[in-house]
């Protein structure tokens, strides 16, 4: 009995320490960053004044958040600056995911397609970025994508423009960076999900009819699409919120909720709205990481 | 002259009829990976409504053969042609023939309908008759029940089932199995064989076989290629493999056999006398065997020569049997039991002779344990007919 007990005990701990982070790292802050929401800024340290006290019972709390709470979440709606930088942040991140997914799956099929020995290696170098800082990494893009950058130096020297491109501080830069950055998300899933094939079902598909192409669309892509599915959100949920990129390669037409929520924060001492758009944006993000762990369910589920 | 094999199953057997046309002919293939040669400047033809299997050890290049009949991979050199067309350059897509994969490769994203209709849909044949060709297969393989399920969410019996499905629904010319049966537990298996066999005979495809198991292969087909290192060491019905193995290498990969090496000393009209030095009554004797067989082969009186004969083909007596001289005996021997293996059906008794060499007898258990009177260290007296073995080369 006491050795069941202290199995069960030690699973418990186990099972616990992710649930004590998530609690510790996640929802703790995030009942903070909502509590902000529900506050006004004030000129003060921190810089709002506390409109909630749950001590007096939730009757009075909900009173409370009947009287001021939702003032910030209306703001939000009625500036057009907010749900214009966060439809632009989704259409920028979803048009920059699609790009990803363009240039990953060729690399994911390509990688799953090479020579057993090789790769190890291929795979070595997609994560090998990783070494670097994330921030180090996007400042090197400015080094490339300036006017007189790399990129313009090389094209002016083998004569395809005559004249240097601006592409920093455009929406352009912004796709780059987010394409470079998020690849690897991409196509590590990808190509766990393409590695996993039997290349027999090719086979099977071709003796029964198939062209190789058609074998592809009709084979291959569809027993790939969780893993599409799974590398798409993780590069779309960072991308939507992504405030290094925009903020060093984007320029002033550049609309993006990350560099918005920054201003509100830093700029304008805005807590409570800075908050308020915090919540918003999470609530947003929240449809895509269902599907995404839907997604990744069907990705582990045993295809035979 | 010495008798041959009756045919034993029905007329079927194009394979003896010079005009016949083989349907199937590898001409000279070899077939290299590397340095490696997998199939060697081999030849063979099969015919129409054949179930014709490869057989041999694991690594022999049986599916090597089927991957260049079903085109994918090309014969190094040699070509290989089917109903006349030289297949040469064509692809898989092209080739009017299916095969059932070792490995099933079905579909996971598809359900077992959409699975069999698979093959059909890639002819644009039209819907209604799709519909229609894909019941008929599912009835055939009696599995209508389960036409919605997905691939995972059936047994390993199953999705054998719907392998073959889709692999017939095209109605191939040829249809090519490669260790169909392999996955399966062996009532299944034995179960299947039967069914693989009766769905031959109704649909009269030709069906091609590759297996490593020489009993799923003497069910299943009407003749069997057998296979050693990228050769063909044999070709002939399963009877014939059996009981006329071409050389030691197959009398042993079949069944079991006893090999008895000796010096041939006479040959007549009705066949050859062998003698088999330290197997005699005594030590100093020789064993005198006498063979039914066609002496007009490539051995002479003089050489060395193995006898091969089966162990249900020994018989077992406790006494002299009749007609045998013990001092001097002909097709006879006399030993000791030394191990008896009780296998329910039959008993295989192990009986050591002069030398210490061991001669496997097997005797079917007709009646009841309680009548066997043969024990351990018993007596015992092995004799056989003229005919029970044959003769093969050193
Ligand atoms: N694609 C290949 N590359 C290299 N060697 C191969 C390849 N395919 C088969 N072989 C080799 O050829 C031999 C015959 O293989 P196979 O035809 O699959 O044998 P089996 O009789 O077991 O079906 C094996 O030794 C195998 O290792
Ligand atoms: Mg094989």
């Amino acid at each position: 009995m006491n050795a069941l007990k202290r199995i069960f005990g030690a699973r418990f701990v186990l099972i616990g320490v992710p649930y004590l982070w998530l609690l510790a790292l996640f929802f703790i802050p995030f009942l903070i960053v909502l509590k902000i929401s529900f506050s006004e800024p004030a000129i003060s340290i921190p810089p709002y004044s506390p409109k909630l006290d749950v001590s007096n019972g939730l009757v009075a709390f909900w009173q409370q958040v009947r009287e001021f709470g939702f003032e910030n979440y209306v703001f939000l709606f009625e500036e057009p600056l907010f749900y214009r930088s966060y439809l632009s942040s989704l259409i920028i991140a979803g048009i920059a995911t699609l790009m990803t997914l363009l240039i990953g799956y060729p690399m994911a099929y390509a990688m799953a397609r090479a020579p057993r020995s090789w790769r190890a290696i291929l795979l070595m170098l997609v994560i090998l970025p990783f070494w670097t800082s994330f921030l180090i990494r996007v400042y090197a893009w400015i080094g490339i994508l300036k006017k007189e950058g790399l990129l313009n130096q090389a094209l002016l020297a083998i004569g395809v423009i005559s004249e240097p491109l601006t592409i920093l501080n455009t929406n352009a830069a912004v796709y780059i960076g987010i394409v470079y950055s998020y690849l690897p998300f991409l196509v590590l899933p990808l190509y766990a999900s393409l590695e996993r094939m039997d290349d027999s079902l090719l086979e099977a598909a071709q003796d029964l009819g198939c062209t190789q192409l058609k074998a592809f669309w009709t084979i291959t892509f569809p027993i790939s699409l969780p893993g599409v599915a799974a590398g798409c959100f993780l590069v779309f949920i960072p991308a939507v919120g992504e405030f290094v990129i925009p903020d060093l390669l984007g320029g002033s037409e550049t609309l993006m909720i990350g560099r918005t929520l920054w201003v509100e924060f830093f700029n304008n001492r805005d807590w409570p709205v800075a908050s308020a758009v915090a919540v918003i944006l999470l609530l947003i993000l929240v449809v895509p990481i269902a599907l995404f762990q839907n997604a990744q369910a069907r990705a582990e589920e045993k295809v035979l | 002259m010495a008798k041959t094999l009756g045919p034993v199953r029905n007329e079927f057997s194009p394979w003896t009829d010079s005009d016949a046309v083989p349907f199937i002919s590898f001409q000279n293939v070899t077939k290299r990976f590397g340095d490696f040669t997998a199939v060697d400047d081999l030849s063979l033809d099969i015919y129409e409504r054949e179930f014709f299997a490869l057989l041999g050890p694991s690594g022999c290049g049986k599916t090597t053969m089927m991957r260049m009949l079903a085109g994918f991979d090309a014969p190094t050199s040699g070509s290989v042609s089917l109903d006349g067309t030289d297949l040469t350059g064509t692809p898989p897509y092209r080739r009017p023939v299916n095969m059932m994969f070792q490995s099933y490769a079905l579909f996971p994203h598809m359900s077992v309908e959409q699975n069999i209709a698979f093959g059909l849909k890639q002819e644009r044949v039209p819907n209604a008759e799709v519909k229609a060709r894909v019941e008929e297969m599912l009835s055939l393989v009696k599995l209508e029940a389960f036409a919605r399920r997905k691939p995972h969410q059936l047994s390993g019996g199953q999705r054998q089932r719907v392998a073959l499905a889709r692999s017939l629904a095209k109605r191939p010319k040829v249809l090519l199995l490669d260790e169909p049966l392999g996955a399966l537990d062996k009532k299944l298996r034995e179960e299947t064989q039967f069914e693989l066999m009766d769905l031959q005979e109704r649909l009269g495809t030709t069906f091609m076989i590759v297996t490593h198991d020489q009993e799923e292969a003497m069910t299943v087909a009407n003749r069997i290629a057998v296979m050693d290192k990228g050769r063909i060491v044999q070709i002939a019905t399963p009877a014939e493999i059996y009981e006329q193995p071409s050389s030691r290498y197959i009398a042993d990969f079949i069944g079991d056999i006893n090999l008895m090496e000796g010096r041939l000393t006479a040959f007549s009209e009705a066949g050859a006398t062998m003698q088999c030095a330290g197997m005699g009554p005594k030590p100093e004797q020789t064993l005198t065997v006498q063979i039914e067989c066609d002496t007009t082969g490539t051995l002479s009186p003089g050489d060395a020569g193995w006898f091969a004969m089966r162990p249900e083909k020994v018989r077992l007596s406790q006494e002299v049997p009749d007609g045998i001289d013990p001092a001097n005996p002909v097709n006879a021997v006399e030993g000791t039991i030394y191990d008896i293996a009780y296998l329910g059906n039959v008993s295989v008794y192990h009986v050591k002779i002069n030398d210490g060499f061991i001669i496997r007898a097997t005797q079917t258990n007709a009646t009841r344990l309680v009548e066997r009177p043969l024990s351990w260290e018993d007596k015992v007296w092995l004799y056989w007919g003229a005919d029970a073995g044959i003769l093969l080369a050193s």
